[in-house]
């Protein structure tokens, strides 16, 4: 098991005639996803890399059935009517990859993903992954390089940076620990699916039995973790690493990702650190700590 | 993108919300001459990028345009949380009858816009949420569904307003979250909103954030304005090596090897992504390194871009060595920031031995990267070195340098 996304999730590319989009569907296509169309209008027709291109979502859906999954990357102009386009087709499960997006069309794209029961991850994030299964999106690179990063296994991994997602899952697998579910969450303001959203889904999923996320100054998600942790009593022991201590000095500079920046104490990383330790979420000083930290979770939970 | 105070209030003038008399003056004879203008007494009001004003002394009263000069002239050279002041605004006195607070932005948690509202406005709003709730409404609208005013009727409501000043509020109240929604701000807040005695509702302060990503949206309004493509409105004005960080990003699309931040320490940063950079800036502080700057690469720069961006570093005065660091990368080809980064040091003179303390990144065609470094004796390492311990090294380097 593992959560959103498994070998046998279909899904297609839009704008999947885009430099960046030609590199990430060879990469997953190579680590096995099953892409069964990409979209760019005014090019169907074509193929890319055996995959056909068609000009709306529609007529993938019609010709090749139905899909589950869609990976957006498009320029940032032209995201919000991309989701649309997925949404209204039956898409369930929506990775925007496009970064610059600004957050009155993120919020539209969420608002009518949740009217219609559809999920969204990022946008400004790199995929997800479930290891020796499939990805969605540029985690990890070319196929070889996410095998070496990325091993199956039990550990979920949430981050509001794309590249630090591998960074840990790299740590993770050379300690021993193989990861479930590694979701690269984006790393905008508003983003359509955070931490304590997806924390039903492995506390649902029997592979998962710990979590490592990544986080960083500015926004609420952290303080909405911590809520909802002790809330629901999760089974999951959670270790979290926080970048960016340096920022709670430097009021109103933006540092790494558009939704980083400090405004006021809640944004700061020693704010954060106090909530998410109140909640009982064991928090890292180092990237090489958290397989250590797991393993002394794991062992105290029995 | 914050819009100074004036700047705001010609975006709501030309949304027809109610405003006061007056204009900013960039000269002490011209405040002499709006005042004259406006025809009784005014208020003379700090042109910055932040708020206490008041507090800071940049507000003052005339009862004549005489008064004017000197009071101009004393108020813009004070300088407000670090902010200067750009001008001052004269604008008519009123005396006032009630204030009210209205303010729009986003609430990242419900991923949907907020409308705060309180009959007990020109007071810290926090602090009224805490002390009198009840004078407070918080209400969250759609993005997607028309916009109409009962949203505006309903929070003002909820405060306990009625009457016909209910029914005066609502407009201004609507039209303050249509502006917010159509110019793609962060921010809209008007505070105080006031009701003068005369019965008249003016905004009598205000100010409004353009989100950056959407700035290219807006180019033409900005343009009106007055507001030009350099200016950041970050929290302090970018430094010559921030500028010239941008322009070595800006000249070439492919990747990023940008987001320059001027620190002034010894330690030159080449170092990405965007998470990563975070993590390794923090890692040479927490070792007692002192960083020179931060920065990021990623996406795949090419090798002039971040050769380009070698050499701005390494021509930092009080810059000894960099550290050149990623966290794992994907996209990213170790051997393409390796000859950059090489070229960088070369053409700035300098042997690639001596001036690169470490090379930490992992990754996409490490091999290839690793050749290039072990050609020109680099110190590099690959993932089994984490981040803290690379930035580590380059400390240390440092140390027994020095």
């Amino acid at each position: 098991m593992s959560i959103l996304i498994s070998k046998d999730t279909r899904f297609i590319v839009q704008g999947i005639t885009g430099r960046e989009a030609v590199n990430l569907t060879r990469e997953n296509l190579d680590y096995g996803a099953r892409i069964v169309g990409g979209v760019t209008p005014g090019r169907a027709g074509r193929d890319v890399y055996g995959v056909p291109v068609y000009d709306c979502v529609r007529d993938v859906v019609a010709r090749e059935g139905a899909v589950t999954g869609s990976v957006v990357c498009v320029p940032p102009g032209f995201t919000r009517d991309a989701v649309f386009e997925a949404i209204e087709n039956g898409v369930e499960l929506i990775v925007v990859v496009t970064e610059n997006v600004p957050r009155k069309e993120v919020a539209q794209m969420v608002e009518l993903a949740d009217l219609r029961g559809a999920r969204i991850i990022g946008p400004n994030c790199l995929g997800l992954i479930s290891p020796g299964e499939a990805k969605m999106g540029g985690i990890g690179g070319p196929a070889a390089n996410t095998r070496q990063a990325y091993k199956p296994g039990n550990i979920g991994v949430m981050s509001r940076s794309g590249g630090m997602t591998t960074e840990i899952a790299s740590t993770l697998t050379a300690a021993g620990f193989g990861q479930s579910t590694c979701v690269s969450i984006g790393g905008d303001a508003i983003i359509g699916t955070t931490y304590a959203e997806l924390m039903p889904l492995y506390e649902a999923d029997p592979q998962t039995e710990a979590i490592a996320i990544y986080s960083e100054p500015g926004g609420r998600m952290e303080a909405e973790l911590a809520e909802w942790v002790k809330e629901h009593a999760s089974r999951l022991p959670i270790v979290a690493f926080m970048a960016g201590r340096f920022m709670d000095q430097m009021q109103g500079m933006r540092f790494g990702h558009a939704g980083t920046i400090v405004e006021g104490k809640e944004d700061t990383t020693a704010e954060k650190i106090t909530r998410m330790e109140a909640a009982g979420i064991s928090v890292a000083e180092r990237i090489e700590e958290i397989p250590e930290l797991i393993r002394k979770r794991l062992a105290e939970a029995g | 993108m914050r819009f100074y105070e004036y700047e705001s209030k010609e975006l709501f003038r030309r949304r027809g919300l109610p405003l006061g008399q007056g204009r900013v003056a960039t000269r002490a004879e011209e405040a002499r001459e709006i005042a004259a203008e406006i025809g009784g007494p005014v208020v003379l009001k700090s042109q910055v990028l932040s708020g206490g004003r008041m507090k800071a002394g940049a507000v003052k009263f005339a009862d004549t345009p005489d008064e004017c000069p000197a009071l101009f002239d004393a108020i813009l050279p004070i300088e407000v949380n670090g902010q200067k002041a750009r001008s001052v605004l004269v604008e008519e006195k009123s005396p006032v009858a009630q204030e009210y607070f209205v303010s729009v932005t986003w609430d990242g948690r419900r991923k949907r816009p907020v409308l705060l509202f309180s009959d007990m406005g020109g007071i810290d709003i926090e602090e009224v949420a805490r002390e009198h709730p009840e004078h407070v409404s918080k209400t969250h609208f759609s993005t997607i569904l028309p916009l109409t005013p009962r949203i505006a009727k309903e929070a003002i409501g909820a405060t306990g307003v009625s009457g016909s000043h209910l029914n005066r509020l609502t407009p201004i109240v609507f039209e303050l979250m249509r502006i917010f929604l159509d110019h793609d701000l962060t921010l809209a807040e008007i505070n105080p909103l006031a009701r003068l005695d005369d019965g008249r509702f003016i905004v009598l302060d205000g100010h409004v954030d353009l989100e950056a990503e959407a700035r290219s949206k807006h180019r033409a309004l900005l343009t009106e304005l007055g507001i030009g493509e350099d200016e950041t409105r970050q929290a302090r004005e970018p430094t010559p090596f921030e500028i010239a960080g941008r322009k070595v990003n800006e000249a070439d699309h492919r990747g990023v090897a940008g987001n320059v931040v001027e620190f002034d320490g010894n330690l030159g940063l080449v170092i990405g992504a965007g998470g990563g950079s975070l993590t390794l800036f923090d890692a040479v502080r927490n070792q007692g390194g002192r960083p020179a700057n931060y920065c990021e690469i990623g996406g795949n720069p090419s090798v002039q871009k971040a050769c380009k961006l070698t050499k701005l570093i390494l021509a930092k005065p009080g810059v000894e060595k960099i550290a050149v660091m990623m966290n794992v990368v994907s996209n990213t080809r170790v051997d393409i920031v390796a000859r950059g980064v090489v070229k960088g040091c070369i053409e700035s003179g300098k042997d690639p031995a001596e001036v690169i303390a470490i090379f930490r990144i992992p990754g996409a065609w490490e091999d290839e990267g690793f050749k290039i470094l072990e050609k020109y004796g680099v110190e590099y390492c690959d993932r089994n070195v984490s981040m803290y311990e690379a930035a580590g090294r380059a400390v240390a380097k440092l140390g027994a340098a020095s």
